[in-house]
């Protein structure tokens, strides 16, 4: 029998499910129909084996309870070679055949790989460019970045249907983990480092998207509306963004990563140039070192002693001005010189360096 | 706390009034009830005057059979604080969705879930599992205590520190609101500023101190004190799976302590282990803690599976089908708890070739566990089978645990997990094992090994109800949850918008309550026995029919467990003695040489209880006062001489005598 009519042997459980809203079981994106095949058939060969032996222990059970003298016993029976062949033998070929599956599927199916195909059968065309959006998990909300339409939103994302979509992925200060059921599944969102996740939604409509891994208080609240949109909507929707919303630089940015919960969907017009960089960086500060030059620095061999004492701080008066004083004062290691800032000096003025 | 504020902080640190929680009404209720049941518990034992019988008798005992009875007892209570939060959580996810927000503030729900993850694994799980190997592994191999008897009676009070730490921040402070691993940057200083986590670091390093010495004791006591007549090949199984067991503790706690000391050096020192700016790296800390997290489930589970083992070849009246191929995978499964670590974080990003390989090292697993419920099966196979108490877990064992088994491949799967990683399915799967294979083995275990402990058999009635109880509950609480985590529902979470995942929510509570009542029957099953003893009396030491060398003494044992070391000449030892009309020696006693009690341990692990206390709150004078104490206590201890005893011949010939005579009268 082969595996997609054992599949079909499944079918009505996943129709159950899907009737009170089995997201997983039913998804929109390629990427999770891919992954929910494979759950379903993983599932099917292990049942191979577990139906037997729930039915077995049940049967032998009732077949030897001490009631029943007609049936045989020998109590010094414990040992038989087939048996034992047998009893190691079934679960090894039940996981030579899902290890294999597990092999081919996980580098198939690799967030970090781009897409082959939109959907089964479907090849993406060879000048086809995947929509970028860089992500990042804020305390407690979600900042996505639109290098190309240069718009970025809060708690609210949207992407054309049947167009790949490249997520880069960083966090602000704690681990999240970027879930969009529907769409495709997780990755870890984590502060000075990226992850990829590449997928495609086949169908138009609205979905669930939320941090998978608790990150604090305002967890709970950390979710978000993923819209699958014709390429028109969509459009329509960034020309939307650009219309109501203000600008998102690096001051903004600032403000914006200091814990809040439940907030609100909000639309940036404008993007700083370079903002994701820094804050993947971790130097969206002006005076602060960016990790990509500390760690060129290092492989360098460091800077010695004296950069031990290199650790500053956001100083008073920006921070008065970003209307930061009640939050907290982390030190960090300070920024060195640089073409465009040639005293690594605090940034002072309303605009950032980079902008 | 005075006119001086400089002094008092200088003294209590960071405790000030606030940290006692007057404004928090569910808090406060249960502190109240908490102090009027102890002030009860304390009024009753003074009432009795049992102070000197239980400080004599039990607190400063090294009698192993004491040790592992008073393991179990801690295990049993907290569990009853455990289940407390989990029934608390599971009536915050039932009502709080739309406009309502439950009655737990995410600050709340946030201590309640860590706090329950944290006390059910080390506080429940963990003693139940030493405690019964501290019981039953010398009575098997035919031993008279374990190798260091002195310090089982240490490890088990430092693992009592522990618990009583996680207690107190109840009431003094709060706990972690991190989950139960405590993942950085989340645990970090800057993030969770708290005592939480220092109450998580200081409760689990005390705690652990005395499970790692615990894992090298009964490791030793195995290797060295088996009865002449049994190698390696001849021991029983659960002696085989505590050997594993101990390997694994041995080997995998230090991880812990010093992932732990890492973390605490962040928070204390301002050092940069795992912190995201001057190069820290979080990760290390989950690879870290798994390394150590993944064996832990397996150091928990073995034991387990030795349980089964005795229980289902006792109860089928029958050999243990395939021993060797038993053991066999007992050993694979323990050399593979150290090559799977990775699958709890395959969504951290790690390569295609990485993720692979760790998803196939978990399958792998999955063949040796897979073997040995097929032993089990073909145990039962031409067997006799009763269906007493410790059978039915074992039964209810076998078919839940297969159903977990399978999940937990499923999740083993990286694309599939990516799917499936931190929703209520992974939550759904862990405790299907846990519960279903852990927990169902200990309540095997302790209905099975309790006569051999009190002389009185457990009441069956109770045991049913409360089997069938579990069971039943365990289905309605967790199966609910592996369908919401096929709707995407994520693990942790406090608040609801999508009013149609509540129905499912509120099965689970009712599952929460079928077991409250399972836990209950429990209890009263304990009183119930106690009442009926007399009836429930086991005069013969060996009332199930037993295999191994614990049923061929008196129930409960003597302090000494054999008047003369046993000598093996099968895997089944008391079987095959039984078989051949062994006759119990009934002269020509030795005296025999016995270690003497101490309280050396107890006073230890409460100092040790004032140190991290003082550690967590940061009242640095207590912290040196204390730090002194424990050093001189131990450096007094080593001069303590008084360390053993003779019990004379005539004592033993007294004690063996009387049993002949009951054996005569009743059997």
């Amino acid at each position: 029998m082969s595996i997609k009519a054992l599949r079909g042997l499944l079918l009505p459980f996943v129709i159950l499910l899907t009737g009170c809203q089995a997201v997983l079981m039913s998804p929109s994106g390629d990427v999770a129909l891919q992954q929910r095949n494979l759950i379903v058939t993983s599932l099917l060969l292990m049942l191979i084996i577990i139906i037997p032996v729930i039915a077995l222990t049940l049967l032998f059970a009732w077949r030897y309870r001490a009631s029943n003298k007609n049936a045989k016993y020998d109590p010094e029976w414990n040992h038989s070679t087939m048996l034992e062949l047998l009893i190691w033998s079934a679960p090894l070929l039940i996981i030579i055949a899902l290890g294999a599956l597990t092999w081919v599927s996980t580098h198939k199916l690799d967030p970090f790989r781009p897409l082959e195909r939109l959907s089964a059968g479907r090849a993406v065309p060879a000048d086809a460019k995947p929509l970028v959006v860089e992500v990042v998990a804020l305390d407690w909300k979600w900042l996505f970045i639109y290098p190309e339409q240069g718009i970025a939103t809060v708690n609210e994302l949207a992407a054309p249907v049947d167009r790949p979509i490249q997520f880069k992925i960083t966090a602000s200060t704690v681990m999240n983990s970027f879930f969009i059921p529907a769409l495709a599944g997780q990755i870890y969102a984590m502060p000075g480092m990226e992850t990829q996740l590449h997928a495609v939604i086949n169908k138009p409509g609205e979905f669930d998207g939320f941090s998978a891994n608790y990150s604090g208080a305002g967890f709970s609240g950390m979710r978000f509306k993923f819209h699958g949109l014709s390429d028109g909507q969509f459009s329509q929707w960034v020309s939307q963004a650009k219309s109501d919303g203000d600008s998102l630089n690096r001051d903004v940015y600032l403000k914006l990563e200091q814990p809040s919960e439940n907030s609100p969907v909000h639309h940036y017009a404008t993007v700083s140039a370079g903002l994701y960089q820094a804050i993947l960086n971790r130097c969206v500060e002006s005076n602060r070192m960016c990790l990509n030059e500390m760690m060129t620095l290092d492989a360098k061999g460091g800077l010695g002693i004296p950069g031990a004492y290199n650790i500053t701080s956001l100083d008073t008066a920006t921070r008065s001005r970003l209307g930061l004083l009640g939050a907290p004062v982390n030190g960090y290691v300070g920024a060195m010189c640089s073409a465009n800032n040639l005293d690594g000096a605090p940034f002072t003025t309303p605009t950032a360096k980079s902008q | 706390m005075s006119d001086h504020p400089d002094l008092a902080k200088l003294i209590f640190g960071r405790l000030t009034w606030d940290a006692i929680p007057f404004h928090e009404p569910i808090l406060l209720a249960t502190f109240i009830a908490v102090l009027l049941g102890g002030v009860a518990l304390l009024g009753v034992v003074t009432y009795y005057r049992l102070w000197g019988y239980l400080w004599r008798e039990w607190f400063t005992s090294i009698d192993h059979k004491k040790i592992g009875i008073m393991y179990i007892v801690l295990g049993l209570v907290m569990l009853l604080r455990g289940f407390s939060d989990a029934i608390m959580m599971r009536l915050q996810q039932a009502i709080s969705f739309g406009h309502s927000v439950g009655y737990l503030p995410p600050e709340h729900y946030d201590q309640i879930f860590t706090a329950h993850g944290v006390i059910m694994i080390f506080f429940v799980a963990m003693p139940l599992v030493t405690g019964i190997m501290n019981f039953v592994v010398p009575l098997q191999i035919g031993a008279r205590d374990v190798a260091f008897p002195f310090l089982n009676n240490f490890s088990f009070w430092m693992t009592t520190s522990g618990a009583v730490l996680v207690m107190m921040s109840l009431f003094v402070g709060e706990f972690a609101r991190t989950g139960w691993l405590a993942y950085p940057p989340l645990s970090g200083i800057a993030q969770s500023p708290d005592v939480g986590v220092d109450y998580y670091i200081w409760a689990l390093q005390i705690a652990g101190v005395g499970t790692l010495l615990s894992g090298i004791n009964l490791l030793a006591t195995i290797v060295k004190m088996r009865a002449p007549g049994m190698p390696l090949m001849k021991m029983p199984i659960f002696t085989w799976t505590s050997l594993c067991t101990n390997v694994l503790i041995v080997a995998a706690f230090p991880v812990l302590t010093a992932v732990l000391a890492l973390l605490a050096l962040d928070r204390y020192a301002g050092t940069n282990f795992f912190t995201n700016d001057f190069g820290g790296n979080a990760m290390m800390y989950v690879n870290l803690i798994w390394i150590w997290g993944h064996p832990e489930v397996y150091i928990l589970i073995l034991p387990a599976f030795g349980i089964f083992s005795e229980v289902v070849s006792t109860f089928s009246r029958k050999r243990l089908f395939g021993y060797a191929s038993m053991v066999y995978a007992t050993v694979v499964i323990t050399v593979l708890a150290y090559l799977v670590w990775l699958h709890h974080f395959f969504t951290m990003g790690s390569g295609a070739s990485v993720n692979s390989f760790f998803g196939i090292t978990t399958m792998i697993i999955s063949i040796p566990t897979g073997a040995k419920i097929f032993n089990w099966l073909f145990t039962m196979y031409r067997g006799r089978i009763t269906f007493e108490v410790p059978m039915l877990w074992t039964i209810g064992f076998m078919v839940t645990f297969a159903i977990g088994g399978m999940t937990g491949v499923l999740l083993a799967v990286p694309p599939a997990d990516f799917s499936l990683h931190n929703s209520l399915f992974l939550v759904a799967h862990f405790h299907n094992v846990i519960i279903g294979g852990v927990l169902f083995g200990l309540f095997a275990g302790i209905n099975y090994w309790f006569p051999k402990a009190f002389g009185f058999k457990l009441d069956p009635f109770w045991g049913k109800c409360s089997f069938w109880f579990w069971l039943v509950g365990f289905y309605f609480a967790f199966m609910p949850l592996y369908v919401l985590g096929l709707m995407g529902v994520t693990r942790r979470v406090s608040h609801f918008d999508d009013p149609s995942l509540q129905i499912w929510f509120q099965i689970a509570a009712f599952g929460a309550l079928l077991i409250a009542l399972g836990i209950a029957s429990m209890i009263i099953q304990f009183v119930v026995s106690f009442r009926r003893r007399e009836s429930l009396r086991d005069h013969t030491g060996d009332p199930w029919g037993g295999r191994t060398l614990e049923w061929s003494t008196s129930s409960p044992p003597p302090v000494y467990n054999f008047a003369f070391t046993p000598q093996v000449h099968d895997g089944d030892a008391w079987w095959q003695m039984k078989q051949h009309h062994y006759r119990r020696p009934l002269e020509g006693f030795l005296p025999i040489h016995m270690p003497k009690n101490t309280g050396a341990g107890i006073i230890l692990a409460g100092i040790s209880t004032v140190f991290g206390f003082a550690m967590i709150w940061q009242m640095w004078p207590l912290v040196v006062v204390s730090f002194l104490a424990l050093l001189v206590v131990t450096i007094g201890h080593t001069f303590n001489y008084k360390r053993d005893y003779y019990i004379p011949a005539d004592e033993v010939a007294r004690v063996e005598a009387s049993r002949t005579e009951l054996l005569a009268n009743h059997v």
